[in-house]
Order: C-alpha cells, then structure tokens, then sequence
C-alpha cells in the first residue's frame, strides 16, 4: 500500500513500476546481505552483471518489440544459433574474430528484418511469425553441427577472458562493457529520436499512430530488426561467457528475457515502459539466482519458482494499475 | 381501441455525465409495426436495449409492462424468454457456423445433451422458409450476403417464439431489392400476429410500413402519431425531430472567404467488409479558405467514410476520384502523404483512433509534427516541451502540466489536444469528424471559437457532425450525404433544418 501513497503524493504513475522493481532489487540486496556472509560486497552485484551480461542485451531488443505491442520469441534460438556459427567458422576455416563478429550480427538483423517484415506486410500476429522463426533458428543450429564446438581463437578467448579492474579490487568483463553501451545507446534512440516516439505511440494505440501519420509499418520492422541484432550481439556475448557454441545453448531465454521486461515494468501490451526498468529486471533474475546459490541447500529450480511467483506479482501489479489510470 | 402488448412508461436512464432518457414513454398495440424515429443520439438504440435487458433492471428508473407484466429483466435471457427479441444492426451471427447452426444457436435442439442435427436441419429449413431464405441450412453464414443474413437474424428470433421483434435499422446495409423483401415479410409477421418494434432512418420506409410512429429527441418523447388517423408524412416525421430552436450556443463569426483549396471529384469507396458495396458514390465537394463547410448525414451515410478515404486511403477499397489541392491534381496514398499536402482529419473516437491515451500532453501534441522539431532522427525535447507549452495556453487546455497523461482529461480538453496535434502540422484544409461529441456545453463553446478563429487564418474547416443545429450555427455552406451521395449543398442563409433533413433521408431514386 506504501506504493500507492507514493503514486498519489508525487511519483507520477508511469514511473511506479519501476521504482518498484527498483525497491525490490534493493530489499533483496539488503535480506541477503543479512541473511548471508559476503554478500553485501560490491562484487556480487557486478557478478550478476558478469552472469548476465548476454541476457541484458537479449533484453533490450525485447523491451523494443514489446513497448509497440509485439512479442519476439526467436530470441533465444537466434542466440543459439549465433553461437554455433561463429564457434563453427573460427574453429573449421579458422576465420577471425573480426570478421565472425560482424557476419553473426548481421546474420541475426536479417532474421529480425524478415520476421518484422512478414509481420508487417502480412499483418500476421507476431507470436506465430517469430514462434516459426524459433524452430526455424533452433533447427539451423543441428545442422551446423549436433555437439558443442569449442572456441580456441586466441584473440576471441584472451578478450573473453580479460578482467578490468575497477577500483578497490571491484573487477567486470569486456561483455559488460558493451552491455552497459547497449542499453545506453537503446535508452537514447527509445527517448530522443522519432523512432523510439513512433514506438511508445505505435504501442499505445497502433489505429491513432497510423492516423497520426506515424510510420507504423516501418516501426514495427525496425524493432524486430533491433531485437534480431541485440540477439545476435547477445549470442557473440555467450560464447564469450561458455567458450563454445551449441545448439542447445540459451533455451528457453526468450521467457527469461520477457520475463525481465515485464518484471521491469514494462506494459505487455505495449506504449508504456522504461529500459531502466529491464535492467533492473534483469538484475532482479540474476540476484536471484545469487540467493539460490548462497542458500546453498536449495535446488537451482527455486529460480523458476521465484521468478514465476515474481511475474505473478507484477501481472497483477499492471492489472491494478491499467484499471486505475483507466478509470 | 386495440390492447396494448408493451407499456414502457417514465423510463429515465443516465450514463455518467449524461442523461440518455429522460422520462420516456412508449406503448406498442398487439399486433402492429411500431416505427420510432429520431436524430443520432436522441435515444433510440438505449430505449431498445433498456427493453431488451442489455442494461439490466435496476439501471434506470421506470416501469416496463409486456404483456399485462411487470417485467424486471436482468439480461437478454430474460427478455428472450418473455418473447422480446432484439435484432441489432450489426448482425449477431457466428460466420463460420452453417444457417442452422445460427437459428439454433443458445437454443440448440439436443437429445441428452447430444445434438440432434437432424431435427436442428430440418426446423431450420421450415423456419427459412416462413422468412423466404433460399438455401441449405447447412451453407456457412460467411457464404451469404447482407441481406440474406438479415432473414438468418429474423428465422433465429423466430426460433425463440418471439412475440415482439424488435429490429434496429435492419434496412441500413441492405440494397433497394433486399430491403423491400424484409420490409414484405414484416408486413407477412404482422398479419401471422407477430408485433414488430422497428427503428430506422428512412422514413419513406417507414411511411410505408408503419402502423404508427413514436418520436424521440434529446432523450424524451416528443410524440405518439397513429400513421392512418393522422396521416402522417414524412415532413410531419422530421418536423418532430428537428423541433427545437437555436440559442446563443455560437460565438458570432464573420467570415473572409477566398479561394478554393481543395476539390474532390467523383470520389468512389467500396466497403472493406462487403464486396461490392458502394458507401461512398461519386462524391464531389470542394473548400475555400476561410470558409467553415458542413457535411451533414445520418449515421450510416458514409461522412466518416468519405473523410477518412480521403485522409491517406485510411478507409475503404477500390477507391476511385480526383483530389485538387490548390487547383492542382494531387495523390494521396497514405496519410504521411495527407499531411504533407496540408490535409488533417481528426477522428469522431478520439479515444480510440486520435489519441495515445497512456502518454502525455506534449508528446500527443508533438505526435504527427515531430518531423518539424527533429534533425536526422533527434527530437529536440526543448523545442517539443515549448511548442506544447504554447498550446496548453492558447487553446486553453486544463491541464495540470504538459507532462499530465492524456486519459485523465475530460473530453473537452482531450479534444484540444487533438486539435492542438494537427493544429501544429500546419494543415490548409481540417476534417473535424463530430469535434463536440462527448463534451460539455462550455467546452463546446470554446471548440467553436477555435474553429472560426483557424478559419480566419485562411484555413479551410470541414465539420462532420450528427447535430444540425451545431452545423447551421458554425457553417458558411453545408453539404447533405445520404446513402453515399451528396444530395444537397444549402448555403447558410438557406439552411433550416426540415431542409436538411430532407435531404439527409433523400433515398434512392
């Protein structure tokens, strides 16, 4: 109820779910920082950020196709699928790095762009475009190759394996790095530019946006084209993080990502929501993971009970709120 | 003196702000057709369904008799079993269903909770016969037209042993020859003792088939006119609508007229729903600069059709016709293209299509004008943040800021915001679809004022609105549309409203 009275006093209301989920983060630091020696340390939040990094990126893209109303479920395949081809390129003709990179990114983009466009110019729900692009990603994956494929390029893994220190023994990875720049550069392009305006206007009401002579149809393309690549980029960051490439990496992370996204405040149905507010979803995830990890005795399969307990929780949340500004 | 079936006496219903009934009264003898005529929005439709329990008992003050009853429905399914059937005018059929599948839909003919398709089959095929429906009652509904579908909805009701049928312009969608074949098996219903309750705009139909004639305006009934005893015609039916005199409702405006600014020639627009259906026949109009236009019409007359097709392609298919702007011909494609030839349309639902209900003020305003404040992309917050503060004070908006969400405002000023929105793009020619619908009389007032004063900056106004006396105290020329063509155009000196309704209700010939 505290929230509410906050809600009323002076927090206006679209900010209400993330300082929530902010609240949240902060009461789980503070509980495991009680509750746990060697918690409470700079380090265990920066670790979560090391553990996530690729999630965080996967994120991203995913709080663009959900503020217009969409839904991307191929990311996680397209993850996958990224790692198996740049494993399989510098470990078989022994490409290098610099030019795996760029090819993988692109690669997702196209898949994002052909999914956005057949959403677009079909006008076929986004579920069923992006569930088939899934399967189609997943399968691409075994026919590369059925096992795990080792990364050995010596740049790739003296990068992946680089510490920067930061002050007082406080150390993150290179992927952070390029997360943190990710999620900067996304909250600049969703809040300063007529693309990200069309995006919250096209999520709000896609009728008024195409009435206001808002680029619907080219909105739309473009963030699943930007989910395509933050999945790519997400995938270059996981095989950074395991070394390998596999088919069966990052399944099931489409969930996860949403996951975040919703937990981060964001509106399902789209037009509402902050990147802040996935990035403390995010980070809501891996703290959780951290607990789990802390306890000790508890299984790893309390993460998924705790993150669908928390998804319940903030559904609700939105609920109460959609009915009270509507009102 | 014949016996009364249906008594509906003092019924007063209010919506939050509104009053939609004010002490209305109603009876229908056994066995007649009851007409009941009235403006858009006088009241009609909430009567109907305040009679057939969609606004359930305890909803409105007033007793409803049927039948030497009393009768306190709490849903559909109530009025249903008392006999009280109600036909909407969108059709409530299920497409993908077969015609009998349809009739007996809600009441299907079951054996131990098995349906019996034979008997389901064969009662359909009676009942299409009684309606005169030529077809297998096992055809989907999506397979046949309009019209048809219409005897589907009477041969459902049928089904039910309805004893009052009440159909809600049931003659709207339908072509010359589909309407005189249902207005036939109305009269054939009423001879078998089927009382019939039948609300609609065209009034040579009703002259035609009506027994008697209930009138409402504003929410109350005006009068009860026995069409034989009487002798009702169709000028006596408008003049009971139309009965009500102008106040000081405008403010005074002089206009500067100049040249024309835009011309629509011969402008065609087929319906996306049904194939073939023309809403829109060969439409011509044209506007001047400064120069306030009125496009009158009855619901369902294609106004909101032909604005919209105009305004980027936004409704309809096959659209076919010539746009002059500044004499010059000019494509329209899509609305980016509208906007950028000086053209804006706000919607009549600016809730659902003119607004982002769950962003702010500033960023509604800066929505279709953001090309003006941006470079390369980069939307300059400063520029946009100063701009909405100039129109929060110009138009008046009640706001507490810019930054305030659009949702939480009244009517009234969600309506400046949208007019702020295309004000800003900087348009010669504004389509205003019912700019006042939904708003209070001040507000009103002040939505006026904005108007006559972007008409003294040299732009042409086109007002689209159900209420004529709003488009004979605004307009400097107003233009009538019925079933898709104009029929009239009657400068301001000339317009009454008995005339314009004339010309609204002009069938064709």
């Amino acid at each position: 109820m505290t929230t509410t009275a906050i809600g009323r006093t002076s927090v206006p209301a679209k900010y209400l779910p993330v300082l929530v989920t902010g609240c949240l983060f902060a009461a789980m630091f503070v509980a495991g920082g009680i509750r746990y020696e060697g918690f409470a340390s700079g380090q265990v939040v920066l670790n979560v950020f090391i553990d996530n990094a690729f999630l965080l990126v996967v994120a991203v893209g995913m709080t663009f196709v959900i503020l217009t109303g969409g839904i991307d479920l191929s990311v996680g395949s397209v993850v996958a699928l990224s790692t198996m081809i740049a494993a399989s390129l510098m470990a078989g003709p022994g490409w290098p790095p610099y030019v795996v990179i760029p090819l993988v990114l692109a690669i997702g983009s196209g898949l994002g762009l052909v999914m956005g466009a057949i959403v677009h110019a079909f006008d076929i729900q986004p579920f069923i475009v992006t569930l088939a692009g899934m399967f189609l990603a997943r399968g691409l994956c075994y026919t590369i190759g059925t096992d795990s494929i080792p990364i050995e390029d010596a740049t790739f893994t003296a990068f992946a394996q680089t510490r920067i220190d930061l002050f007082a023994d406080l150390w993150i990875s290179p992927s952070v790095v390029i997360a943190v720049v990710v999620v900067l550069v996304a909250a600049y392009v969703l809040h300063y530019t007529r693309l990200g305006r069309s995006v919250y206007a096209t999520g709000g009401s896609e009728q008024s946006a195409m009435l206001m002579g808002l680029p619907v149809g080219r909105t739309k393309i473009a963030v699943y084209t930007i989910s395509g690549f933050c999945s790519a980029l997400g995938g270059v960051l996981l095989s950074f993080y395991m070394l390998s490439g596999y088919g069966l990496h990052a399944v099931g992370m489409e969930l996860d990502a949403i996951a975040a996204v919703v937990i981060g405040g964001t509106l399902l149905t789209g037009g509402s929501g902050f990147l802040l507010g996935t990035v403390l979803g995010v980070l809501v995830l891996g703290l959780i993971q951290t607990i789990i990890s802390f306890e000790g005795t508890l299984s790893s399969w309390w993460t998924k009970i705790f993150i669908g307990l928390l998804l319940f929780v903030f559904i609700l949340l939105q609920r109460v709120f959609s009915a009270r500004t509507r009102r | 003196m014949t016996e009364q079936i249906l008594r509906m006496s003092g019924i007063t219903k209010t919506f939050p702000g509104v009053k939609a009934l004010q002490d209305v009264n109603l009876s229908v003898r056994r066995g007649e057709i009851h007409a009941i005529c009235g403006e858009n929005g006088a009241g009609k439709s909430t009567l109907m369904k305040v009679l057939s329990g969609v606004y359930p008992h305890g909803g409105y003050e007033g007793e409803i008799t049927f039948e030497g009853r009393r009768c306190e429905f709490g849903g559909i399914r109530d009025s249903e079993r008392a006999g009280i059937v109600i036909i909407h005018q969108e059709l409530a059929l299920s497409p993908q269903l077969s015609i009998a599948e349809n009739i007996f839909l809600g009441n299907e003919r079951a054996r131990r909770g098995l349906i019996d398709w034979n008997r389901t089959n064969y009662e359909a095929a009676t009942l299409m016969k009684r309606v005169g429906l030529r077809e297998n009652p096992t055809t989907a509904i999506a397979d046949i037209g309009v019209g048809k579908q219409q005897l589907v909805e009477i041969a459902k009701a049928l089904a039910k042993e309805v004893r009052l049928l009440i159909l809600d312009e049931p003659t709207a969608a339908l072509n010359d020859d589909d309407s005189a074949h249902l207005l036939d098996l109305l009269r054939g219903l009423r001879d078998e003792g089927i009382t019939c309750v039948i609300i609609s705009h065209k009034l040579n139909e009703v002259t035609a088939i009506a027994d008697s004639v209930t009138i409402i305006r504003d929410g109350r009934t005006i009068e009860t006119l026995d069409m034989a005893a009487d002798q009702v015609t169709e000028d006596r039916i408008i003049s009971g609508m139309v009965g009500r005199a102008l106040d000081n409702r405008f403010p005074p405006h002089e206009p500067t007229i100049g040249d024309e600014v835009l011309r629509v020639e011969d402008w065609t627009v087929y319906s996306p729903s049904q194939p073939g259906r023309k809403v829109v026949d060969g439409a011509a109009l044209s506007l001047r600069r400064g120069e306030i236009v009125g496009l009158a019409g009855l619901m369902g007359a294609g106004r909101t059709e032909l604005a919209m097709s105009v305004f980027g392609r936004t409704y309809g298919v096959h659209i076919t016709g010539k746009i002059f702007k500044d004499g010059k011909p000019i494509e329209i494609r899509n609305v980016q293209d509208a906007i950028r030839h000086g053209i804006a349309y706000a919607t009549e639902d600016r809730k659902r299509y003119g607004l982002n209900l769950i962003e702010d003020v500033k960023r509604n305003i800066s929505a279709a004008g953001l090309r003006g404040m941006s470079k390369r992309g980069w939307v300059d917050e400063m520029q946009e943040y100063r701009v909405a503060e100039e129109f929060h004070k110009s138009m008046n908006i009640k706001a507490p800021s810019v930054s305030s969400i659009v949702g939480q405002l009244s009517g009234g000023n969600q309506q400046k915001v949208v007019l702020s929105k295309w004000i800003l793009t900087e348009p010669d020619v504004l389509i205003l679809d019912e700019p006042t619908r939904g708003i209070d009389v001040g507000a009103k007032y002040e939505i006026y004022t904005i108007i006559n004063r972007l008409a003294d900056q040299g732009k042409a106004v086109l007002v689209i609105s159900s209420e004529l006396p709003e488009l004979l105290g605004l307009c400097d020329r107003i233009y009538t549309l019925s079933e898709g063509r104009i029929t009239g155009e009657v400068p301001r000196r000339d317009a009454t409203q008995e005339r314009l309704m004339h010309l609204m209700t002009k069938g064709q010939e």
